[in-house]
């Protein structure tokens, strides 16, 4: 038997009292590690475009490094917002059901938002 | 520590001066919520392309637009604070610059490392 209060099985899981151990905090962290390059890449590929009207804009995703990287900025971007918008919630919302119903809706909007800005990429780089 | 006397020891939030790096530390997750709108209009922008050149015409109309450059700006801002004081909790997460001296001279360092982004990013747009 162990000395404490929490079973040998649960110890050996280290998943803690919140069931999934520190996934949430890896991923926040690892999302914040990619999203350094991302980041300067996307404010200064924007900024230095040569015109922001319809053609520079397609002109600028029809190139197959700006559209790949777009992809990567829009999932990554809403992964991490997805997970830091939860703890906020979870910070503040003390009822359990309006916490509960608010992070899935967070989640399932940041899916959507996430599927919407690829789709729309890749319409406008293939030309579709 | 020896504590002796029976003042108050929780910081009462009227009177209680915060300090540089606990005003940051609000910040952050302040930036951190507003990017969330931020996120939101990039992905609206880019469907606004995919609508076509009508749709586009509209946004583009409205980013150009006084308001829309004061939007931009604050998302430029707050993008910029994010990413200095998050590589600033990426270090703490490892483990550096934990101690109180070290995160008064790094709070330094994110405002002035957000103030030259944000200025040289727009240098460069403009």
């Amino acid at each position: 038997m162990s000395d404490n209060l929490r079973t040998p099985l649960a110890r050996v899981k280290g998943l803690g009292s919140a069931k999934d151990g520190v996934e949430h905090f890896w991923v926040q962290r690892l999302t914040a590690l990619a999203l350094i390059p991302l980041t300067l890449w996307f404010c200064f590929s924007v900024a230095s475009l040569p015109s922001a009207d319809y053609a520079g804009v397609v002109a600028w995703l029809s190139s197959p490094f700006n559209a790949v990287m777009m992809v990567i900025t829009v999932i990554i971007s809403l992964h991490h917002t997805q997970l830091g918008l939860q703890v906020i919630i979870e910070d503040y919302v003390s009822c359990h059901a309006t916490r509960t119903t608010s992070v899935v809706a967070i989640k399932f909007a940041a899916f959507l938002c996430a599927v919407l800005g690829v789709f729309s990429i890749l319409k406008v780089a293939l030309g579709a | 520590m020896t504590w002796n006397d029976k003042r108050p020891m929780s910081p009462h939030l009227q009177v209680y001066k915060l300090p540089l790096t606990a005003k940051l530390s609000i910040l952050h997750r302040g930036t951190g919520a507003a990017l969330s709108a931020g996120a939101l209009l990039m992905v609206w922008v880019l469907a606004a392309a995919a609508g076509g050149e009508e749709s586009y015409a509209a946004m583009h109309g409205f980013l150009a637009s006084w308001f829309g450059q004061l939007v931009l700006f604050g998302f430029t801002f707050s993008l910029y604070y994010h990413f200095c004081n998050g590589i600033r909790h990426l270090l703490w997460d490892i483990g550096k610059g934990l101690d109180l001296e070290s995160t008064e001279k790094s709070a330094k360092v994110v405002i002035g490392a957000t103030a030259a982004l944000t200025i040289l990013t727009w240098l460069v747009a403009l």
